[in-house]
């Protein structure tokens, strides 16, 4: 399944870092990535990535994201590519 | 590709503006589960609800935590439970404790369906189901019921509206220590629809298939984002919002609703196209109200605005959906929409103006709490003019109001969770419908019946 990560917050040294690192520990293919930097500060970055057993491995890397989110102040969601697409194409 | 707009907006919709999946209601038969003796009934239900639903919530939840939607609500509907009555006779509390049970063990916080259909009369099972429903509001906390008692083709069980005003009543004084929480779980309906995810309304009906998954979508928040977008918008302009806005809500609804289907390997059925408040702040239906230009939720403009918003929902979801049903259109409970709650404690909100409002949206008179004192034949006169408005504009409308015993104006009842709060509203009591409301009989059914 493919799953996009989206991080929003305050622009910092290494966010793309962290999250990469995660990705990579859970075996998490990065498929796509876009970043920017908006006005005062904030940073926004999506991630396309392959999942290969999202059931087992959504969870986990929930899990790893909430401690991240929790030292630094950043909101990550792991949503399904399905979401967007049903949403945004017909 | 990536578009960073697009999906900063629905993360966005889901994180600022309470964007959910307000339930995934599993509708189960409980036909096959009849018998002429009570407690072999109350043993297959239990056995068929397991069987059915065992694995809901597991299978609902992970979908949650898949796809990064919030599913706030899992729920069962049961084939109405005053047929089984009818074949088994004794006491039809013990169907509701069975479904209690069913509610603990299988982690659903509401299953839908002690219920009778009664528009053009009793038969078996519905008299003594329906005396039986305070006690089994009283009795159980996951239970839902729910009273059918007027279509557009059949008019109005006027037996039916006295019965259950008594009924409302006597739930309240029943629950009297406990927020008169019983009639909160109760609802009146008239035009009743047979495929309703939502609460406390839902019941399996007749017509479905054995076992069928129902979504109903929710989303007033985005609803009042999207309009905060164009202040200065025409209102054809904000309907086209509104439009283009519920047609997103609702594909997400079908997408989860065919992910629960076919993961649990059951039939989907419809996506309820219905913006349901909640109390919590930016879940408001009120506030959608509000944002398009009315000072506060309840003053002259209000029907219109509603009307408006009612049908621009409908248009967007329509098209998002492959089957469209149950209530469809927008909610407008008391106590669960922190900006009608607001209006109702300052005086802005009245209870005649909320009717008005239920002749141009989903359901009716809904989660408002009256004075203790309120009489039953009262009571049963706010069913039946609700019932009317139903009954001759072909639409569903219901009734659920708390009687607050041993409150008066001025108080108000906590009953916490989705169900929220609600100050006592004040009602017209000084003159009395007792004669008209006792009469009983039917009101026939009006012209607009006669389509064939």
């Amino acid at each position: 399944m493919r799953s996009v990560i989206s991080v929003i917050g305050k622009d910092a040294v290494g966010i793309t870092a962290k999250i990469s690192a995660v990705c990579a520990n859970r075996n998490v293919n990065i498929v796509d990535i876009s970043q920017s930097v908006l006005k005062e500060d904030i940073f926004v970055m999506v991630m396309l990535t392959e999942v290969s057993d999202g059931s087992s491995t959504i969870p986990m890397l929930k899990d790893d994201f909430k401690k991240i989110s929790d030292e630094t102040g950043l909101d990550i969601r792991v949503i399904h590519e399905d979401v967007f697409n049903s949403m945004h194409k017909i | 590709m990536l578009n960073l707009n697009e999906i900063v907006e629905i993360v966005n919709m889901i994180e600022q503006e309470n964007l959910d999946i307000r339930t995934v209601t599993m509708g189960i038969s409980l036909l096959d589960c009849a018998d002429s003796d009570i407690d072999k009934s109350c043993e297959k239900i239990y056995n068929k609800i397991k069987s059915k639903a065992g694995n809901f919530v597991k299978t609902v939840c992970d979908i949650e935590c898949e796809y990064g939607v919030p599913i706030i609500n899992k729920r069962i509907s049961v084939t109405p439970v005053s047929m089984l009555v009818a074949v088994s006779g004794g006491d039809p509390v013990k169907y509701a404790e069975v479904l209690q049970k069913c509610a603990d063990e299988t982690g659903v916080n509401f299953i839908g369906g002690f219920s009778a259909l009664v528009h053009k009369g009793f038969s078996a099972g519905d008299k003594e189901l329906i005396k039986a429903i305070p006690r089994a509001l009283a009795k159980t906390s996951n239970i839902c019921s729910s009273v059918n008692i007027g279509s557009t083709k059949s008019g109005i069980n006027m037996d039916a509206v006295k019965l259950m005003g008594e009924i409302v009543k006597e739930s309240a004084e029943l629950t009297k220590d406990d927020n008169c929480i019983g009639p909160a779980k109760l609802v009146v309906l008239c035009n009743a629809p047979e495929d309703n995810p939502f609460m406390a309304g839902a019941f399996h009906g007749v017509g479905e298939p054995d076992c069928v998954i129902h979504v109903g979508v929710s989303g007033p928040g985005v609803v009042q984002s999207a309009i905060k977008k164009c202040p200065n918008g025409s209102i054809d302009e904000i309907a086209e919002i509104i439009k283009r806005t519920a047609f997103k809500i609702t594909r997400m609804g079908q997408l989860v609703g065919n992910v629960a289907s076919k993961r649990l390997g059951i039939p989907f059925g419809i996506v309820d196209l219905s913006l349901a408040p909640t109390p919590a702040v930016g879940d408001s239906v009120a506030r959608i109200l509000e944002e398009m230009g009315l000072e506060q939720c309840g003053i002259y403009g209000t029907t219109a605005a509603l009307a408006m918003l009612n049908d621009a929902v409908k248009k967007g979801g329509v098209t998002a959906s492959s089957s469209v049903g149950g209530l469809s259109g927008a909610f407008i409970p008391v106590s669960e929409d922190a900006g009608m709650i607001e209006a109702a404690r300052n005086g802005t909100l009245k209870i005649e103006k909320l009717e008005a409002m239920t002749a141009v949206c989903s359901v009716g008179l809904d989660m408002i709490v009256l004075p203790g004192k309120t009489p039953a034949e009262v009571i049963s006169a706010i069913i039946a003019d609700e019932a009317a408005i139903g009954m001759v504009n072909t639409k569903t409308t219901a009734v659920r109001v708390i009687p607050a015993i041993g409150k008066d104006v001025g108080d108000e009842l906590e009953f916490g969770g989705l169900l929220g709060s609600g100050p006592v509203m004040d009602i017209n009591l000084n003159k009395s419908p007792k004669k008209f409301i006792d009469r009983g009989g039917r009101i026939p059914a009006p012209m607009q019946s006669l389509k064939n």
